[in-house]
Parts: structure tokens; sequence; C-alpha cells
């Protein structure tokens, strides 16, 4: 068995939750290749090694630069081709189009939202927005996994991996899509890859009172959320919003802030490791999923949670 | 235009998730079925191109016979004709098979659907869809207009969005605020009784997923509660009690 890993950069640098894709692939395969595309910063390749990858095969080709799902998915199945049975890749917004188009291309059986480890063929992937899981059995011998944050734990003890250039073919039917524009945050850590969150519901009263829940989020370097009547009224962007028709996260700690925790909202944070509440109700009904739970006016406790975190950060 | 949306059948979000028959069969005791809501986004983008511009709309459902009321609601909302392929949506490739043939058969100029199902989530289907037929595939889309043979769109990406002009025909997996649900007026709900419900055999295809079992999330253990003038008790808890700070 060997097995090949997506792994995406985010302005030259591997993405975290990419690099969980390659202890993943590691911890199936015994050893893993990484796929990359576009240029890397310095020292990314060593990232890479650590977490349990010994080949990194670099994508360079201009054309394929920027991500280009088709584009994509046609130089990773080529790659496969080339000696590899299974893919892992990290869920984001190329990896699931990406994983599609790539099972297709090769045959291979795909489980999506992947929680744990593999066990034998048999994926557990997370059902219902988080409220249940399958145990799904991958029927053939070609395996696409795409795993959702906090999966596996990052591997920091691997080798080192050779960067070997892979040029794939380029078909010009792959290139009828493409993107005009992005606009996109900059500096913020990104939601779907934070280990801890930060989120604010209409408890908070408008946009103007949200100084304090990016100054607790900076203090833990966390990425800021929030409920969906908050982006709903245009207080904080979409890609912010988590819930059922918003992102699903799962990251070891997630801190709401003045949401009451409507089971919409709830299916979209359950798989937390942890989970902070603060309301002014103690009838929340997030308090019913709580690990921690503090009554108590978000514009008091909120402040004095950030400055206790400094004090102990010293 | 011609505008495929096809439609999951799945139970309404504020469902009670449980199974029977040892851990092997959703349990539909008391459950209400909708049309998906990231579905139900694509259908009302939909009916909005119609209207601006012409053309029909068929509405697809992967399902046995118990999803027709789901269909017909579809056809209230504003699709003109409905197919229901008789099978049970065993897994994404399969349904994504059984989709790319009616698409194939009818000629669709666009694809909608929702960015995924809210009971399996996998969000697989309209990548699978455009591999199997050639065509681009999107998602999740958050604004779609047409121009000429060309979708301009935005998608949403981690942290902002992208804006991008694709070429038709194509496969677009829609999330809101594509467009607002509509809701079936008198007249829609009456005309939907006679639009046409065609009912299709699936293809031969074997399903590449099997679900040996389902499994519920372990409980929590309860909420420890920490007062709220006591903000360092409650840093020391994440630290060395949840170590996750």
């Amino acid at each position: 068995m060997s097995a090949l890993a997506f792994v995406e950069l985010d302005e030259g640098k591997v993405k975290k939750s990419s690099l969980e894709a390659v202890t993943y692939a590691n911890a199936v395969a015994g050893d893993a290749t990484a796929i990359v595309f576009g240029s890397m910063d310095d020292g990314q390749a060593d990232l890479i090694g650590s977490a349990g990858a010994s080949k990194v095969l670099h994508v360079t080709d201009e054309k394929l630069a920027s991500p280009n799902i088709m584009a994509y998915a046609s130089a990773i199945a080529e790659a496969m081709n080339g000696g590899y049975d299974q893919l892992i890749l990290a869920k984001s917004s190329l990896g699931d189009p990406v994983s599609a188009r790539v099972a297709i291309k090769t045959n291979a059986a795909l489980a999506a939202n992947v929680s744990e480890p593999l066990s034998g063929d048999v994926a557990k992937t997370s059902i219902y927005t988080g409220k249940a899981f399958a145990n799904t059995k991958l029927n053939g011998n070609r395996k696409v996994i795409s795993i959702k944050k906090n999966a596996v734990e990052i591997k920091t003890d691997g080798g080192s991996a050779s960067v070997e250039a892979f040029s794939p073919t380029i078909n010009n039917g792959d290139f009828k899509a493409k993107v005009t524009s992005t606009e996109k945050a900059t500096g913020d850590v990104l939601l779907p890859e934070a280990d801890i969150v930060v989120s604010g519901g209409r408890g908070l009263k408008g946009p103007e009172n949200w100084g304090m829940i990016e100054e607790l989020a900076k203090t833990l370097g966390a990425a800021t959320a929030c409920s969906k009547p908050v982006s709903d009224m245009d207080w904080r962007p979409h890609h912010e919003h988590v819930g059922q028709t918003g992102i699903k996260v799962s990251p070891t700690l997630y801190i709401a802030v003045g949401i009451s925790g409507a089971i919409q909202h709830l299916a979209g944070v359950n798989s937390s490791k942890y989970i902070v509440v603060i309301n002014k109700d103690l009838e929340a009904p997030f308090f019913k999923a709580a690990d921690y739970g503090v009554v108590g006016d978000a514009f008091e406790v909120v402040p004095k949670l950030t400055e206790a975190i400094k004090a102990q950060q010293g | 235009m011609k505008i495929l949306v096809c439609i999951t059948h799945v139970p309404d979000t504020t469902s009670k998730i449980a199974f029977t028959d040892n851990s092997t069969k959703f349990d539909q005791t008391g459950v209400q079925y909708i049309i998906g809501p990231y579905d139900d986004y694509a259908l009302a983008r939909a009916v909005e191109l119609k209207e601006a511009t012409g053309g029909s709309i068929s509405v697809l459902n992967v399902g046995e016979a118990e999803t027709e009321p789901t269909l017909r609601k579809a056809l209230a909302i504003g699709a003109d004709d409905a197919i229901r392929v008789n099978a049970f949506p065993t897994d994404a490739f399969f349904v994504s098979k059984q989709i790319a043939k009616v698409a194939e058969e009818g000629g669709y100029d666009l694809i909608l659907m929702g960015r995924e199902s809210i009971d399996f989530n996998g969000g697989q289907v309209h990548g699978m869809v455009g591999e199997l037929l050639g065509m681009p595939s999107m998602s999740p889309v958050m604004t779609l207009d047409i121009e000429g043979n060309t979708a301009k769109l935005t998608r949403e990406i981690e942290g902002g969005k992208e804006f991008m002009e694709v070429k038709l025909p194509a496969v677009l997996g829609c999330q809101e605020p594509i467009a607002e649900w509509k809701i079936p007026n008198m007249r829609g709900i009456m005309s939907a009784r006679t639009k046409p419900l065609s009912v299709v055999e699936p293809t031969g295809d074997a399903p590449a997923t099997t679900v040996d079992n389902f499994e519920l999330p372990p409980a929590k253990k309860g909420v420890t509660m920490v007062d709220a003038e006591n903000m360092d008790e409650l840093v020391n808890l994440l630290k060395n009690e949840a170590k996750v700070i």
C-alpha cells in the first residue's frame, strides 16, 4: 500500500490541515508522498517530512500555480497512476471538489468527513451534520479519503522529504473555469484551520462590539466566527458563519459568546473537543452541549477572560 | 436555458437522529422530510433564472416512492417537471451515476444542486457528476448569474470568496445567499398536482461504499459552571484539565 497526500499551500506556506493529511497518509501506509502545487517558502518541505512524508512531488508548471479544481484533479490522478492506491486530503474548498473528481478518474471509493484513522477498509465518517457517525466500508482497491480537522495529531518526528519535480500533462479541457479575482481576509487565522475558535452571537448587540471578541481571539491565536443571525444581519462576513448551513468546525476549543445554541448552530460546532459557553441566560440551550459554562454579561466576562489568559501567559 | 435541479429528501434540521436494527438503519419515527436546505437554495435560484431568461426546470431525486411528496413540493415552488430515479440513494458514487445518466439524456445547460446533503454531508456529488460528464463543477456557489454561455459566480473559500467565470454546461453546488428560499403559493401547489413526474429505473452501477453501521457521538459528561467573577478558574480548567490552551 502506498499513499499520496494532497498538500495545499496558503501564500507559500503549507496548511496545517494538509500536514494532518500527510500524517494520516503515513499512518495508513507506513509512509507518504506529498503532492504540492506552486511555489513553496523555504523550510516547507521539511515540515512535510516531519509530518511523515519521505517524498514531495512538486508541480511548478505556471499554468497550475493557482488553484484549479479540474486541472489539479487531473494532475493528482496522473500522480496516483504512478503507483499510489490511496489519496488522503484535508476537507477544504479546494480539497472537496478535487477529491470527488479524482475518485471518478481513478475508480477509487471515496469517504468524506473522516474523523479518525481507518480501521481496515472502514472509515468513520461524520454524518447528519456532526450528530452521528457512519462506519463506511470502502469497496475496491483504491481509496480517496477526505479528513476532518483533528482526525489525527500531526507527527513532528518524521524524517526529511526529498523533493522531486512532477510535470503532469496539461489538458486544455481543464481550463473551462477561471478565477477572475479573489477577496480574502489576510493575516487572520483561517476558521477551518484554527485550533481555537472564538464565536459571537446576537447577544453582542452589534458589529461595533466585536473588538473584544477579536481581542480574545488574538490573545489565544484563535479564529473568529459567528452565528447565522449575525452573518444574516451583515454584522460579520458569511465565511465566519458556523452552523448547519455554514461552516462546520472541529477545533480543540470553541468559545461561544452570546449564542443561545439553537440546534442548527450546534450542528456546526458539535465536533469541537471542548466547548465554553458564555451567556447571560442560564436557560440557554447551549449550556447542555458545553464543557464549561459562565453565566454573565459578555461585556464584563470576555475582557476579564482575556486579561486572565494574558496574565497566565505572562 | 434548460436547468436540471437535483434535490435530496432529508430529515428536517431539527430531527432527532437515532438508529434501529442494530444501528444499521436510520430511525424514521416521527421524522419530517424536507427538500435539502442547500438544494432549496439551488431551486430558488433556478426559478429566478427562469423568470429572467425563460427556459425550463426539471427537478430530479434519486429515491424510493416515499420521496414523491418532496418532488411535488419542488414542482409547487416552480419546477416544470420532475424525474425520480427509483432507487435508494446508497452512496455518492451511485447517486452521481444516476444523475449523470439523466443529465446526458436531457442535455441540460446548467445542473444545480446543494453544496451537500444534510444527511450524509459528503459534498461529493456535484464534483463526481461534473467529472462523469466532463463538465466543470464548482461549489460552494454563493451568487450566480448567466451571461450567454458563461456562468459568473462567486465561490466561498477559506477566509473569503473568489469570483469566477465558468463555461456552460456546468454543475454547481449552491449555498446561501444565492437566493431566498421560495415558499410555494396556492397556485403553485394546485399546478404541481398535474405537472409531469416520471419514474425511471436506475443504472446497474454498484455503490463504491457501504455503511456497516451507525454510531451516535458519546454523550457530553455535563457542564462545569464557573463563576463570572472567577475567570482565573476558567483559564486554570482550560489549561490544566482540558489542556487546550
